[in-house]
């Protein structure tokens, strides 16, 4: 069922030439290549359809959309036919009305006659087609054949499927082949009967389908139905928003009755989706009103003490007592904080501007320090601004599409459907990852090259595909020598092309065949427009920041940044990295990357927030928890963050958590981090409040309030009622007069606010007086530093290298139904597809250690030690084990070291070397984590019943 | 601050620069690099290590470090 203020073209818009045709006596010009149904909604009619809508290719089968064509015999199909110069078109007649009512008839028959069951109410096309033709009756009669007893298929969470409502339409099997490109659904039979299957008939939960939802949504009637369609009924107002799970950024048709979201539906005009959606975005924002929320501000003195429900106001008061207290006891420089890459724009740049100018300190950071701080470095080196260089529009235009570190389909899902969907049309595909991801191998889509080498050798490939590039002539010369740095480039050039980074030479280093290397090379070079996407692979290494600038030369030496269908495209994981970083959130740089000891940046801001600001950097997060256990950080504010599960090295956190004197959390459930502090803040969901999320391709786009704050403020509200207890004045009535600030202090952000986002829908930054509207591909003409400068990019082996002791390199990732530390997503249905973290291993590791799938193994690295059930799968190659983060419970970061990105500290998640045994119990930290968890939970229920004594 | 991780990282920006820069240029950018994102109580505490010897610290890790301003403290 589509959206409720949805206007349905019924076909694709094309982008031809002007055409200019004639429907039912008024002329209409629409673009060559477009349908007869079509331009008659573009003319304003509507041709009763089923089996079309405009996000699929037309089928033609309903044959409801017949028109009289002048010179055509017979009826045509208007989804089917194109328009042509002159044509005339008839769309009603007598006879038309006969045959679509005819039609109408005989679907009706095999039909529920009543609606008053259905959840798709007075929104089912076949219905509304009926009452607008005046079908009232059906002459056959009830009795004969139908499939009125079919059974339904309950097992999806958020959907469910009634056979009895289907008529085989065949949009939802489109759907899933055209939008998504799963090809989960298929119509089973001929004739009569012809049906809808998932897979092989095994019903949609145990099926290839991803949950995606775009059967749902395309189906015409109530066939296909979301459950909380059912469970809350029909909406009764549309509100558009953002989805608040990864850098994508889709944007959504919320459709809400009273308070609460009966469905999201993503947008067709969205930038980023283009009305496409995953299963977390869609269906898992039921974490929202989880009975976990907690929705009261609690204190506690220590955090073996059961917290004790408090006011606003006293936990405001409370907090800025301690921080003072600890700034006055241990020095100005002992607190800090994190700012959310969860929360919005305005939220982040509040908390960094508490930090800087309430608490007189420059200890702010954001998660993006443990996953794409090397992007902004290394872009921010060679281009000269930290971000991607496309829009995800881009990829539509892109010949060769290169693939590294990152597993689209399942951290990206719906540009990950996007690229599928171009890689369908033709375009090429080379896959850099040590694990074959989906994108290798899926339906209708093979990797031209895998290149599939060691984990932790990153640049060692980009130099040797460099080296190809640099000595067989690839080099766009022209390109380079109008654009580039000479003296870098020459440098680089040199550097690339000595012997020792030549794929031969880097064989033994990478494990990737040379020949493998050079042919990918040389189609990324010459096969036309090639576009970079990258992920955490890239970044969560030691030479992080090496890779970004490796890549960046590379794309730079080819001529293939500064124009559609090409770039750099760092895909970001959380739906507001992009925004926090921006927002000045790191300690050594104010809002729009300005650094901190630039004096006329700093004035700027200091005049506008009449505060002094420290001239020096500050402590980045790992450095944070080093001062901590040096006993000279002791105040932590962290909002919307969870560093003690998803960053490295848990023990080493955790450590530096009990070592601190005042943690304050500010999150919607009491997370791992939460159980170390003193002071919690109930966090607002995306759902409670407004703002703004910033996705991965600097599209700026608006969340808006739905529903009240559970906790009675939103995170802006809470963060100002927090810098007023410390003495510091924060005066905003809306988080557009932030916005407003924003736009003010920050170049790039200048002509961003909520009227002009209102009006557009989404900006992508810069969004300045040189560029109004906003800048969809930056980098065209000139590179934003002026001229684009290389860097030489050495391969040094991280420090952490297998060994006998432990033998295989571990490397992590992502799964498509879990988000991040998975607070969100394990509080949904989700956990049906995926419950707990488990570790990959191949068969050959297997056998020698006798493991197999299902067994539980220990996983122990020179950090810790953890215990989880083995998958055995050639998806990991030889020597590499694989695993997820999304549930405490398992340690995955237990056993992830220090080891950190020379440039940026970005911690090297993505090389552990480990050994793998098999066990018969959990291990000594898994056994301590079950007992300290039940002990906090403990004493959050006593501060539940401690606040029901007291309201007594 | 553990001064092994703080050794180590300057190290690792060292060798980064040296390649990048060369042998009498990688000195001066690891110690702008070291200024432009090091917070104070780090670049005191690696002074002070190299001053009593640094050990662990390569040869350009050491010589910037040597280039590196004390920073004033506020407190």
């Amino acid at each position: 069922m589509h959206s409720l203020d949805l206007h349905d073209h019924g076909t694709p818009a094309t982008h031809g030439a002007p055409v200019t045709l004639n429907i039912d006596g008024a002329d209409v010009t629409v673009p060559a290549g477009t349908s007869v149904m079509r331009a008659a909604a573009v003319a304003g009619g509507a041709i009763p359809k089923l089996c079309a809508t405009d996000s699929l290719k037309p089928f033609g089968s309903c044959r409801l959309c017949l028109v009289e064509i002048d010179g055509q015999r017979g009826f045509p199909a208007s989804c089917t036919t194109l328009v042509a110069p002159g044509m005339k078109v008839k769309t009603e007649s007598e006879k038309l009305e006969q045959l679509r009512k005819g039609v109408v008839e005989l679907y009706l028959s095999d039909h529920p006659e009543d609606c008053k069951e259905c959840a798709a109410g007075d929104r089912c096309e076949l219905h509304q087609v009926a009452a607008d033709l005046g079908v009232t009756e059906v002459r056959y009669g009830r009795d004969g054949q139908s499939h009125q007893k079919g059974k339904v298929d309950d097992s999806n969470p958020y959907f469910s499927f009634d056979p009895s409502a289907c008529i085989v339409c065949s949009r939802c099997v489109r759907a899933c082949g055209e939008v998504q490109g799963t090809f989960a659904l298929t119509i089973d039979g001929r004739g009569f009967a012809s049906k809808v299957v998932a897979s092989q008939d095994e019903g949609f939960l145990a099926s290839e389908c991803v949950s995606c939802g775009a059967c749902v949504e395309s189906c015409p009637t109530g066939a296909l139905t979301e459950k909380s369609l059912m469970r809350i009924g029909q909406p009764d107002k549309v509100v558009k928003t953002t989805c608040a799970y990864c850098g994508v950024g889709c944007s959504f048709d919320a459709e809400v009755k009273g308070d609460k979201v009966s469905r999201m539906v993503p947008s067709r005009d969205g930038g980023a989706n283009r009305g496409h959606a995953c299963v977390k975005g869609r269906f898992s924002y039921t974490y929202t009103t989880h009975a976990d929320r907690i929705t009261s501000p609690m204190i506690r003195k220590k955090i073996t003490d059961p917290w004790q429900k408090v006011t606003w106001d006293e936990a405001f008061q409370h907090a800025a007592s301690e921080f003072k207290r600890i700034q006055k006891t241990y020095g100005r420089n002992s607190v800090g904080g994190i700012t959310s890459s969860r929360c919005t724009n305005e939220e982040a740049y509040l908390v960094q501007k508490l930090i800087r100018a309430a608490l007189g300190v420059n200890n702010v950071d954001t998660c993006a320090r443990v996953c794409h701080s090397p992007t902004g470095y290394g872009l921010g080196q060679t281009l000269g601004t930290s971000a991607g260089t496309q829009n995800f529009d881009s990829v539509q235009f892109s010949d060769v599409i290169v693939v590294i570190g990152a597993n689209p389909t399942e951290g990206h899902p719906v540009f990950g459907s996007r690229m599928k969907r171009r890689l369908r049309e033709g375009a090429k595909l080379i896959v850099v990852d040590p694990r074959s991801i989906e994108l290798v191998s899926s339906p209708h889509i093979h990797a031209d090259y895998h290149l599939q080498l060691k984990p932790g050798t990153n640049v060692a490939l980009i130099n040797s595909i460099a080296h190809v590039v640099a000595t067989e002539g690839l080099i766009d010369e022209a390109y380079v020598a109008e654009r580039c740095e000479d003296a870098a480039f020459n440098k680089w050039r040199a550097f690339v092309s000595e012997q020792r980074n030549s794929p031969e030479a880097m064989e033994n280093v990478t494990g990737v065949p040379a020949a493998m290397v050079r042919g990918a090379a040389r189609l990324y070079a010459k096969g036309g427009n090639g576009a970079i996407y990258y992920g955490l692979g890239v970044t969560e290494h030691s030479q992080g920041s090496t890779m970004v600038l490796g890549i960046a030369n590379l794309a730079m030496a080819t001529g293939n940044i500064g124009r559609e269908g090409v770039g750099v495209n760092p895909l970001r994981g959380q739906n507001n990295v992009q925004g926090s970083c921006d927002m000045g959130s790191f300690p050594h740089e104010l809002a729009g990357y300005r650094h901190i000891s630039d004096t006329v940046t700093r004035e700027l801001f200091e005049k506008d927030w009449g505060a002094k600001i420290d001239s020096e950097p500050g402590l980045r997060i790992p450095n944070m928890f080093e001062a901590a256990l040096d006993g000279t950080f002791k105040g932590f504010y962290v909002q919307g963050e969870d560093p003690a599960q998803s960053d490295p090295n848990t023990l080493h956190v955790t450590a530096a958590l009990e070592a601190m004197e005042c943690v304050i959390v500010q999150d919607l459930f009491l997370n791992e981090t939460a159980k170390y502090a003193h002071v919690f803040f109930p966090g607002a969901s995306f759902i409670e409040k407004d703002g703004t999320f910033t996705n991965a391709e600097r599209r700026i786009s608006r969340i808006r309030k739905i529903t009240e704050p559970l906790g009675g403020l939103a995170d802006w509200e809470a963060t100002i009622g927090f810098a007023k207890a410390l003495g510091y004045e924060m005066h905003y009535a809306h988080p557009s007069e932030i916005m407003d600030e924003i736009a003010r202090l920050t170049p790039t952000f200048r002509n961003v606010s909520y009227t002009k986002l209102d009006e557009v829908g989404s900006i992508q930054w810069p969004c300045n007086d040189a560029a109004p509207e906003g800048t969809p591909t930056m980098h065209i003409g000139k590179f934003v530093r002026g001229k684009g400068r290389f860097f030489v990019t050495e391969y040094v082996p991280t420090e952490e290298r297998s060994s006998s002791r432990f033998p295989l390199l571990l490397t992590t990732g992502r799964i498509l139904s879990q988000y991040n530390v998975g607070a969100q997503t394990r509080r949904t249905e989700n956990a049906v597809w995926y419950d707990e973290d488990r570790i990959e291993i191949h068969p050959h590791d297997a056998e020698n250690r006798g493991i197999n799938s299902g067994d539980w193994v220990g996983i122990a690295s020179r950090a810790g030690e953890t215990v989880l059930r083995a998958i055995v799968t050639e998806r990991v190659q030889p020597g590499v084990v694989y695993t997820t983060f999304h549930f405490p419970e398992s340690g995955a970061n237990v056993i992830t070291t220090e080891n950190s990105d020379w440039a940026t500290n970005c911690p090297e998640y993505k090389v552990t070397a480990v050994q793998l045994t098999k066990v018969g119990q959990p291990s000594a930290w898994q056994q301590r984590f079950k007992s300290e968890n039940a002990e906090q939970l403990r004493l959050l229920r006593e501060a539940a019943t401690a606040r029901k004594e007291r309201l007594a | 601050m553990n001064i092994e991780h703080l050794v180590t990282m300057a190290n690792d920006i060292g060798n980064f620069f040296t390649s990048e820069a060369g042998d009498a240029a990688a000195p001066k950018e690891v110690a702008t690099h070291i200024t432009k994102f090091w917070d104070p109580r780090m670049r005191s505490q690696i002074i002070g290590h190299s001053k009593s010897g640094g050990e662990g610290l390569s040869p350009v890790a050491l010589t910037a470090v040597g280039l590196l301003v004390p920073p004033v403290q506020r407190d």
